[in-house]
């Protein structure tokens, strides 16, 4: 009865929608990588994505959870099917992984999951209610063209680069029929 | 919040139910003939014998389509349509949550949509699924910006993204006097994501048999169906919101001037549809970059510069 009690007071009920968001997360990342049919691959990344703005709700920053589902789910994943869709037809039979690049993979991720834990531990964390700062639009905003001005626009250059690459690769494909 | 959930999904049925019936009724005597006129006044009651007999009909699951992906796709096409809901102003009191994003809510999840339709003609293995499902993405992509740009304009003369507050910016005048341009690509840009004629390439009958639902039968489809006239009605709320003052009016109450507006819209819709004829697919695509988005960015900098200036 405690037990029922606890689940259903505002704490109680924070945790378990934090372990559900969490828990989506990680089920779409386990899709993501380790389904053999690409599509689900994507479907899966969809999910994840989802369940990261889920965390930005948990986190009370609904504009940053809108903008993670518009750009990442809505624009993102389904770039991605696009790609897909122009690549190798799907029915093949697909040869089994390699143990090289699975080892690669696991590697690369491992490395960065160690530095992202150390990072963790060195930062000294400020609990959310003792940290006045306003996260509204308005402070992104006045973030974005002040102290973060120069990632911000080399963010956009790399958008630019990748921009020109579409474009260029397209022309060559054209110029061949 | 289980009682706002319940009249959401009361509102999404009659919706649905009274705009099918519309839909045929405007369709008929566009072209000088009655519509359906046996069920109930009018034909008033077709469409729920229509309902009813889809309910009854057998759920056929083809042999090699993607299983779990199959299933869900109409089931997912049909949640972030619920959730849209949330947001809209129907009168001052009548809102169910007034979030400081209700605007950017309605974009991010009505842009699931296109991953659901992805999902359904994909997974039916099926060539015309998957040109209607290709197709639908393209376009959706390419009007998707306009649409957002336009918003924007509009958003940056509230200066908030709160669908309450654009509503009361409005109280002198209406955003569509303002912003005439802004209005008219909105509506195109409506047109287009919510797959209606004249941009209804992705489910063109007379060459993807249905585009991407073609696969699915009985209620399945009817998801469809339903999610697609909820997100027509959506589109109008949105443009209702933005440009002809939400709730305002004069004598009756907010609601109904609300509801008015919207399916005022809906006609309008309706009425290109008989009207216009469908596009070829290069002409949408290049009408979208060439001529929707260029405007959409003048539009949105002639109302900042106006903004600044004035």
């Amino acid at each position: 009865m405690k037990f029922m009690m606890d689940l259903f007071s505002a704490e109680g009920m924070a945790t378990l929608s934090f372990l559900g968001v969490v828990g989506l997360t990680f089920i779409g990342a386990l899709i993501a990588v380790g389904a053999r049919n690409i599509f689900h691959n994507v479907l899966g990344l969809a999910l994840a994505l989802f369940g990261v703005a889920g965390l930005f709700v948990y986190l009370n920053s609904p504009f940053v959870a809108m903008m993670e589902i518009l750009i990442y789910v809505g624009a993102i994943c389904i770039a991605i099917c696009f790609a897909i869709m122009l690549s190798e037809p799907l029915y093949l039979p697909k040869p089994p992984r390699k143990p090289i690049k699975l080892l690669g993979a696991g590697l690369a991720s491992g490395l960065i999951f160690a530095m992202l834990g150390l990072l963790m531990k060195k930062t000294t964390w400020v609990a959310a209610t003792e940290r006045s700062t306003d996260w509204s639009i308005t402070t992104v905003g006045h973030f974005l063209l002040t102290k973060y001005a120069l990632i911000f626009e080399v963010i956009s250059l790399v958008l630019l680069v990748a921009m020109l690459g579409a474009i260029v690769t397209a022309r060559d494909g054209r110029g061949e029929t | 919040m289980i009682v706002a959930l319940i009249g959401v999904i009361a509102l999404v049925s009659v919706n649905a139910l009274f705009l099918i019936w519309m839909e045929r009724k405007v369709a008929a005597h566009i072209q000088l003939r009655p519509g359906p006129m046996e069920v109930g006044y009018h034909g008033a009651l077709q469409t729920v014998a229509d309902a009813l007999k889809l309910m009854g009909k057998e759920l056929i699951t083809p042999d090699e389509v993607d299983r779990p992906v199959y299933l869900l796709a109409p089931i997912i096409i049909f949640l972030p349509v619920l959730v849209l809901f949330l947001v809209i102003p129907f009168s001052p009191n009548l809102i169910i949550r007034d979030l400081n994003v209700g605007i950017l809510l309605i974009f991010a999840f009505s842009s699931l949509t296109v991953l659901s339709i992805l999902m359904a003609g994909w997974s039916s293995n099926n060539k015309y699924s998957v040109f209607g499902a290709i197709r639908s993405i393209a376009q959706n992509i390419a009007y998707e910006i306009p649409l957002l740009i336009t918003a924007m304009s509009i958003i940056l003369m509230v200066g908030s993204f709160k669908l309450t507050d654009i509503v009361a910016a409005q109280d002198k005048v209406w955003f569509v006097v303002i912003q005439p341009l802004a209005f008219l690509l909105y509506i195109i840009c409506a047109t287009a994501e919510t797959n209606r004629a004249p941009f209804d390439i992705p489910e063109a009958e007379s060459e993807l048999v249905a585009g991407f639902h073609t696969e699915y039968s009985g209620m399945r489809f009817g998801l469809f169906f339903l999610a697609e006239y909820t997100n027509m009605f959506v589109v109008s709320a949105v443009a209702t919101v933005l440009f002809l003052g939400g709730w305002r009016g004069w004598i009756l109450p907010p609601v109904v001037w609300f509801l008015i507006k919207v399916y005022a819209i809906i006609f309008l819709i309706m009425w290109f549809r008989w009207t216009f004829p469908r596009l070829r697919f290069d002409q949408l695509i290049t009408f979208a970059w060439k001529v929707l988005i260029p405007l959409a960015f003048v539009n949105l900098l002639v109302t900042a510069l106006a903004i600044k200036l004035f």
